[in-house]
């Protein structure tokens, strides 16, 4: 199954953001060395999981050398200096190729850093490469990607999660120390939880999405991959805050969310969504997240339940909006300016036949979808209903976040699936990110948490949830389940194990 | 024109009075701020092509639009001078058809919620006035332009198309009126008033021929008295105020035909041909696109607070119709009203110069007369010339006091214009002041006089004719400068009866 790979605990690959930072800042590891040994992981692991579409080695290598002329002169510019970071492909990369894995896009090369990228940048990460998805972020697998599958780093049989699942694999893996992904219905939750990592969507509006290839442009939120909740919160604080190319990005100060890391949960209402618990979720996931309960109960919480009345409707809300928003952002995906152009003999028919040609068989299931959805005489009862609905979930929030600091659920209801196994039916596909989308329809933030392993030994993840703005608690209550679960497993396809914090 | 309908047209005029035109305009106006309406492109008409263009406005992967406050507030001031009423909360839409010149393949525009509703403008057709009631005003982003490559300029029959992405995105304002008006001439008038409007708000250059204000006309026709409208077509493509009268008169014409032969028109959009001088049918209704409008999720909804709309109506310059009433009363002619208010420049003009003390109808007539004429001859605009109110006080000035004639205060403002300096510097040079010096007016009389032995005696013997005749040779002896009245006056006492 897993190529047997030799176990080296000294290897920098394997360290936390956390810990490669403070050995760059004591002169014991420089930022090439660091850059070098995730390449080399890269180098081993690529031909098993496929996680990265590019590899940037010379962009890569000059933000490292330039990270060690700041460490040399004592001036680094701060957690993410010098950190080898994995980006997924729909964030835009000025002079690198950014594909989104659809042909329709395959050697566009950007003229501009998406605002998140330009940030991280100036933050000092090192990027070390474009990472595979679903076709423009649709799907929960990276199976629909235009270029080839990505694999699970726990079991290179089984998916990584998607659509942000070549980012999550490279993290993972240790062909990255950390990543950005994007989460539109669970896109960088769903990931996270069946590769072992911690995976945060924030608050919509609080990371730019300014050059974030848009899927669903009410939905879509830029989010952090890490090893650790204290890494996901340095992946984060480097991009959030208000960016005046986007419309809809947060004015005012981005909340402290490092601040309550340690608090713990002692006197916190934790409330248990009745509606995400049930029937559904595997008997090894919920028997995790009752273990997981348990141990907040244990530390002082209050566990109780609470009930989301339109939670069940969620993913039917989401399969009209997301696809109609869809449906008109994929629209300039044309052949006329950029990209894949089959040509034919008239400008309608080169639009039609470069669309046909370009995009994968979710794509124009979803174009289509989101088309009719929108049309003269059905958009009262599909897209305008579900615009209904999607206020009445913000009121069952509402309610809930009285009776609750925080509200919990499982991230997946399973652990990662076999390649191949819900291709054929989309419906079951879709159901993968029943207890995250709620969140993006509402635009709340919410964090997976690695808990433990099931029985075949694959990680499975707890989901918390606070309200708009709550990062601060949302990240305190993680990093409680992060120290109580003690999950320190790593794939057998890393080289070594996560020296010990 | 391929179809026949000009000459049927020819042979059968329908009787006028069976039929009445219900006419609707929809008017797109591109402001003129400094960036476009979703980026900080500048809005610039004549670079080369896709200089003026960013990731934005390309509609390349990733990019958003970012609303500008500067079109914003155009758009709030062309509605509170169209006296609408102002939505607190509107929204943007997105409106969805694929078209090589429209980058994300929608339009980001206003739907069921604009920012503006419930406005009217008045005009006036020989006199009468007419109340032209305007259903919304909304914003929306301009798209590219395709440049066909083919003798017909037409998509269907090019072989190659080029595109220019300069004009994507720029600001553009859709002023839609109700189906109040009844004629071509209406359709002319409303045109032109509101071109008027747009113009003194200083907020677009709404000039057709640049394509910066466009017309199109939703025309029907109907019995006399019906109360139901008609099935309408929409007519597209007129490029001058001309083709927008000639366009709506052959529409009406030829539903009137269609109509009064029993026919039934159909709901279509028809493309206006200047050189052929007629429509032909674009798409009809079965064909038309389904826009599949809905909210656009890269921006939140417009918010105006009340106060910011308040000034904005408080900031709205006098308007045309409100000027035009009181050139009038000024006693202006109403052939200069119509100059003075069409051009900004010189109504500024004259309102400085009338300010200053000159008498309002001698400084409409100068800028109507002499200054257009001057304009006209140079292609320049009077903010071009040298020419400002306090030269226009000064010459008023002059001719109040007899230093120059009527005559020469003409050379004299066309001195002006020159630039040859302030009116008296140019009277000194020109030498054209008059001569009221009644010693220097004596001798070229009596050296007049004479010359002409014979008419100086008629005129003493009560003849008065030959008086014009002596006036004009002492006008040619001074070169035109004396005051006719004095040399007249100077005449009548020499031929008195003799000392």
């Amino acid at each position: 199954m897993n190529p047997g790979v030799p176990a080296s605990t000294s290897d920098p690959a394997d360290l936390t953001i956390a810990g490669a930072g403070a050995a760059m800042r004591r002169g014991d590891l420089a930022a090439v060395e660091l850059l070098g040994a995730v390449l080399a992981r890269a180098a081993v692991t690529e031909a098993h999981i496929h996680a990265y579409l590019t590899l940037d080695r010379t962009g890569a290598g000059e933000a490292a050398a330039a990270a060690d002329r700041r460490f040399a002169t004592g001036q680094p510019l701060g957690p993410l200096d010098g950190i080898p970071i994995a980006l997924k492909d729909n964030l835009c990369t000025r002079g690198v190729e950014t594909t989104c894995s659809s042909q329709v896009l395959a050697g566009y090369v950007p003229p501009y850093d998406a605002t998140a990228v330009a940030r991280m940048r100036a933050a000092g990460a090192v990027i070390v490469g474009k990472t595979n998805l679903d076709e423009f972020a649709m799907g929960s697998s990276t199976e629909n990607s235009g270029f080839g599958p990505s694999r699970n780093p726990w079991d290179t049989h089984r998916v990584p999660g998607g659509s942000s699942g070549g980012a999550a694999a490279a993290v993972a893996v240790g062909s990255a120390l950390g990543g950005y992904g994007s989460d539109t219905g669970g896109s960088v939750r769903q990931p996270a939880a069946l590769c072992g990592l911690v995976g945060m969507k924030p608050t919509y509006g609080m990371v730019s999405r300014y050059g974030l290839i848009a899927f669903a442009s009410s939905l879509d939120q830029i989010g952090p991959l890490a090893r650790t909740v204290g890494d996901a919160v340095d992946l984060l604080e480097a991009v959030a805050g208000f960016d005046p190319c986007d419309a809809t990005s947060i004015r005012g100060q981005v909340p402290a969310m490092r601040r309550s890391l340690d608090a713990g949960v002692d006197g916190l209402r934790i409330g248990v969504v009745e509606e995400l618990t049930g029937d559904g979720v595997a008997p090894a996931v919920s028997n995790a997240f009752r273990g997981t309960l348990d141990d907040l109960a244990a530390a002082g919480a209050e566990i109780v339940d609470v009930s989301l009345p339109t939670a069940p409707q969620a993913i039917s809300v989401y399969y009209l909006i997301a696809p109609a928003e869809c449906s008109a952002n994929l629209a300039r995906f044309d052949g006329v300016r950029y990209g894949l152009r089959v040509d034919a003999a008239t400008t309608e028919e080169m639009m039609a036949a470069t669309r046909a040609q370009g995009f994968g068989p979710e794509v124009i299931r979803r174009v289509l979808l989101g088309t009719y959805a929108l049309s003269a005489g059905y958009y009262d009862a599909f897209y305008g209903q579900a615009q209904k609905v999607r206020t009445l979930m913000r009121d069952d929030f509402a309610a809930a976040y009285r009776l609750a600091d925080v509200l919990v659920s499982p991230t997946s209801p399973t652990t990662a699936f076999e390649l191949g196994e819900r291709t054929a039916d989309p419906l079951t596909m879709y159901y993968s990110d029943v207890c995250t989308i709620p969140c993006n329809l509402t635009g709340d933030p919410a964090i997976s948490v690695p808990t433990g392993l099931d029985d075949d030994g694959l990680p499975i993840s707890f989901q918390v949830m606070a309200p708009a703005l709550g990062e601060e608690m949302l990240f305190r209550v993680a990093a409680a389940v992060e120290r109580l679960s003690r999950f320190e497993a790593r794939p057998t396809l890393a080289t070594s194990q996560v020296p010990s914090p | 024109m391929t179809d026949d309908a000009a000459t049927r047209h020819e042979a059968t005029t329908p009787e006028p009075a069976t039929y009445e035109a219900v006419i609707g305009i929809e008017t797109h106006v591109e402001l003129a701020t400094r960036s476009k309406m979703f980026c900080g492109c500048p809005v610039g008409f004549g670079a080369e092509p896709n200089t003026a263009v960013c990731p934005v406005c390309l509609g390349l992967p990733g990019a958003l639009p970012v609303p500008n406050r500067e079109a914003i507030e155009g758009i709030v001031r062309i509605g509170a001078a169209l006296g609408c009423r102002l939505v607190e909360h509107s929204l943007f839409h997105r409106k969805n058809y694929f078209y090589p010149d429209l980058p994300k393949n929608y339009q980001i525009s206003q739907y069921d919620v604009p920012l503006c509703v419930d406005g009217r403008l008045d005009i006036e057709v020989d006199g009468d006035t007419s109340t032209i009631g305007i259903t919304r005003v909304h914003m929306e982003e301009d798209t590219g332009k395709s440049l066909h490559g083919s003798d017909g300029g037409r998509i269907h029959q090019a072989d190659h198309s080029l595109l220019d992405f300069n004009r994507s995105g720029v600001p553009l304002v859709e002023i839609v009126s109700e189906p109040d008006i009844r004629s071509a001439d209406q359709a002319r008038a409303y045109a032109v008033e509101l071109q008027r409007v747009v113009r003194t708000l200083g907020v677009t250059e709404a000039k057709l021929e640049a394509g910066s204000m466009r017309f199109d006309a939703n025309v029907s026709v109907r019995a006399v008295g019906a109360t139901t409208l008609g099935t309408r077509t929409e007519v597209k493509n007129m490029n001058s105020l001309r083709s927008l009268h000639r366009a709506v008169s052959y529409e009406i014409d030829r539903q009137t035909r269609v109509v009064s032969g029993g026919g039934i028109a159909v709901q279509e959009t028809r493309h206006w041909n200047e050189e052929a001088g007629g429509t032909i049918p674009m798409r009809s209704k079965e064909e038309s696109e389904d826009y599949r409008y809905f909210q656009e999720p890269d921006l939140v909804p417009i918010e105006i607070d009340t106060a910011w709309w308040e000034r904005a109506v408080a900031s709205i310059p006098e308007l045309p119709a409100a000027r035009r009433s009181r050139y009038l009363a000024a006693g202006v002619e109403p052939s200069s009203v119509a100059v003075l208010v069409d051009d900004p420049a010189l109504g500024d003009l004259f309102e400085g110069a009338v300010a200053g003390g000159a008498e309002p109808r001698v400084v409409s007539n100068w800028l109507a007369g002499e200054v257009v004429a001057y304009l006209r001859q140079r292609g320049a605009s009077a903010a071009e010339t040298p020419l400002d109110a306090s030269a226009l006080v000064e010459l008023g000035t002059m001719v109040g006091a007899g230093q120059v004639s009527a005559s020469a205060a003409k050379e004299v403002l066309r001195g002006v214009l020159a630039g040859e300096g302030t009116p008296a510097h140019v009277a000194d040079v020109r030498n054209l002041r008059q001569i009221s010096d009644s010693s220097a007016l004596q001798d070229a009389v009596d050296a007049v006089l004479a010359d002409h032995p014979d008419e100086l005696a008629r005129l003493r013997a009560g003849d008065a004719k030959p008086l014009g005749f002596l006036v004009g040779r002492v006008m040619r002896a001074t070169g035109g400068r004396a005051d006719p009245r004095a040399v007249s006056q100077l005449l009548a006492s020499r031929a008195g009866p003799p000392p």
